[in-house]
């Protein structure tokens, strides 16, 4: 088993998640809270991921990160290196392209604590920021949840983002599902066969965890 | 710095409602207020703008000489520096905290177990609010409201949530725990007996206006107009003293005569309100019937309303009766003799008389 793309992944995935949550939180409060009305149009941007190629994509990051482009002159200036086929690249496109995943469920989430309850802790004297913290957030867990899981879940399993902007670079960027691919191509299908099953089990095995943890009880209705 | 709370604001809802309300309190002499008035009369809508949770197009809110509110000076304090606790209608436990925490939410460190011990929901501290009854709830929200040290109390149909035996129960222990408090209190109800019991000033609304301000038993005896009489709805508050007290049934004097009514608990100085629907009127003095209640009175004036007939009389206190106008044909009623008015003991509700 390709325990190197394995490890690489576990590390890809675990670093979106951490920025998505970083990032994904404040948007989403802004998405569930503001009264703007072009936010739909935030909205919709915050969608395109999901209904994209990850071709597409993996192009137009590749393009926006690349050394010609300000923001790959910019990085290169800083660090002396190169966004495409470099572990930073990936971990950008993979924040991207997994935004929707966290942002959603979070927003949902946030948009249904009762609003009285927050009137409720204002009128205590209580800022808008504490009540976020005290109450909207605690009581938003497991849309939280959802989201940092279904994140982690998606990055472990994307391929064609990575392949377009991370390219096939051991221990760099070749990802397990790339990794998978290359065995499938050099006909090795025992190999193939072991990464998908680990990668089967780990999925089972994060999902199960989450719906244990989102059940109160063992009640089987209303779950809520 | 005038002790009062005044406000006077204008606003249309997207649905069309218009509320234009004007409000003055003297919050020394009136600890309790009662925004009295239908559903649908924005009493909540009201209470929304003075917690600083809805903003009105036009006016301004001012508490104690502190504005709160002023749309010619563009003044609009965010409800955290108003500090006027809220208690909305469902009461809005936090569901994630106990009650303890509840209670200790906007409390200064170490003062909420005071408030868990004076609402009688220490034995409560480690619930969930899911695990309480309603009247349990409500006596959180309010400690927890308390606990916060606000400078007026805010309550929205505080006796709304609960069954009608824990209401009735509720009602004098409610006004007992708001005087000790010290806080000033606006309380929203479409209850006559809650505004009777509780209030010590009353704000009758209707429509998105507030038509009459001033001591309850003044505003139920003294109807402005046939608006706010329409409004609180009961014809006869008579003031009375609780002087007898006998196998469930209470005696209680009011002017010459004395009334029976059931025991409820009251002592003291209470109002009697009857319907005028719930009064008969007889010649003979109503001796053969089931009736407790007799008290004789002039006739006033008799006024015909389609089927119905409008009876004034005069027993030392004004009283009013409508009874069928068939029946005032029959009686020949004429001003200025002496008639016998009855009543049930169960028609006598008595308000009031909480200590």
């Amino acid at each position: 088993m390709d325990w190197q793309a394995i490890w690489l992944s576990v590390r890809l995935s675990v670093s979106t998640t951490v920025i998505l949550l970083a990032l994904g939180i404040p948007l989403a409060a802004w998405l569930a809270f503001s009264r703007r009305r072009w936010k739909f149009l935030v909205e919709a941007v915050v969608a395109l991921p999901l209904v994209l190629p990850p071709t597409v994509l993996g192009f137009y990051i590749l393009l926006a990160i690349g050394p010609r482009s300000p923001l790959g002159a910019l990085y290169g200036k800083l660090t002396g290196g190169m966004l495409p086929f470099s572990f930073q690249g990936l971990l950008l496109a993979s924040v991207l392209y997994s935004l929707p995943f966290t942002v959603q469920p979070v927003a949902a989430a946030f948009a249904s604590v009762d609003r009285g309850l927050v009137e409720t802790s204002w009128c205590l004297g209580v800022s808008r920021a504490a009540t976020f913290r005290r109450i909207v957030m605690p009581l938003a867990r497991r849309g939280i949840a959802t989201g940092a899981i279904l994140s982690f879940a998606h990055t472990m399993g994307e391929f064609g983002v990575v392949l377009m902007v991370g390219g096939n670079i051991a221990g760099v960027t070749r990802t397990v599902s790339i990794s998978i691919y290359d065995q499938v191509q050099a006909l090795d299908y025992a190999a193939a066969n072991k990464t998908s099953l680990f990668l089967v089990g780990l999925s089972f095995l994060v999902l199960a965890l989450t719906y244990g943890y989102q059940r109160r009880g063992w009640t089987v209705w209303p779950m809520s | 710095m005038a002790d009062e709370l005044k406000c006077a604001c204008r606003t249309r809802l997207a649905s069309g409602f218009e509320l234009d309300a004007e409000l003055c309190l003297p919050l020394d002499r009136a600890p309790i207020t009662v925004l009295f008035g239908a559903s649908g009369a924005g009493k909540t809508t009201l209470l929304r703008m003075l917690a600083g949770l809805d903003t009105p197009q036009k006016g301004a809110i001012a508490f104690r000489g502190q504005v709160w509110f002023d749309s010619a000076r563009r003044i609009a304090l965010a409800p955290q520096a108003r500090r006027a606790g809220y208690v909305s209608q469902d009461y809005a436990l936090f569901p994630h905290l106990t009650v303890a925490a509840n209670v200790a939410y906007g409390a200064l460190p170490g003062t909420a177990q005071d408030y868990l011990t004076t609402f009688e929901v220490s034995a409560l501290a480690d619930r969930y609010p899911r695990a309480l009854s309603g009247g349990q709830r409500q006596r959180v929200a309010l400690a927890r409201a308390l606990a916060a040290e606000p400078a007026l109390l805010l309550l929205d149909e505080p006796l709304s949530a609960l069954d009608a035996a824990a209401r009735a129960r509720t009602r004098r222990q409610l006004r007992s725990l708001l005087l000790a408090s010290g806080v000033p209190c606006l309380l929203v109800t479409h209850d006559r007996m809650e505004a009777l019991t509780l209030g010590d000033w009353i704000a009758v609304m209707s429509n998105g206006r507030v038509l009459q301000c001033g001591p309850v038993q003044d505003v139920f005896q003294h109807p402005a107009d046939a608006g706010v009489a329409e409004s609180i709805g009961v014809e006869n508050v008579l003031p009375a003293t609780v002087v007898g007290r006998d196998g469930g049934l209470l005696t209680v004097q009011t002017g010459a005569a004395q009334l029976q009514s059931v025991d409820g608990g009251e002592t003291g100085a209470v109002v009697a309100c009857i319907r005028a629907e719930d009064i008969a009127i007889a010649r003979d003095g109503g001796r053969a019937s089931s009736m407790r209640n007799r008290v004789a009175g002039r006739v006033v004036s008799v006024a015909l309303e389609g089927p119905l007939a409008r009876v004034e009389l005069d027993c030392g206190f004004p009283l009013v009766a409508v009874i069928t106008a068939q029946s005032a044909h029959e009686l020949t009623l004429q001003t200025g003799e002496t008639v016998c008015a009855i009543v049930k003991t169960t028609a006598v509700h008595l308000a009031g008389g909480a200590g």
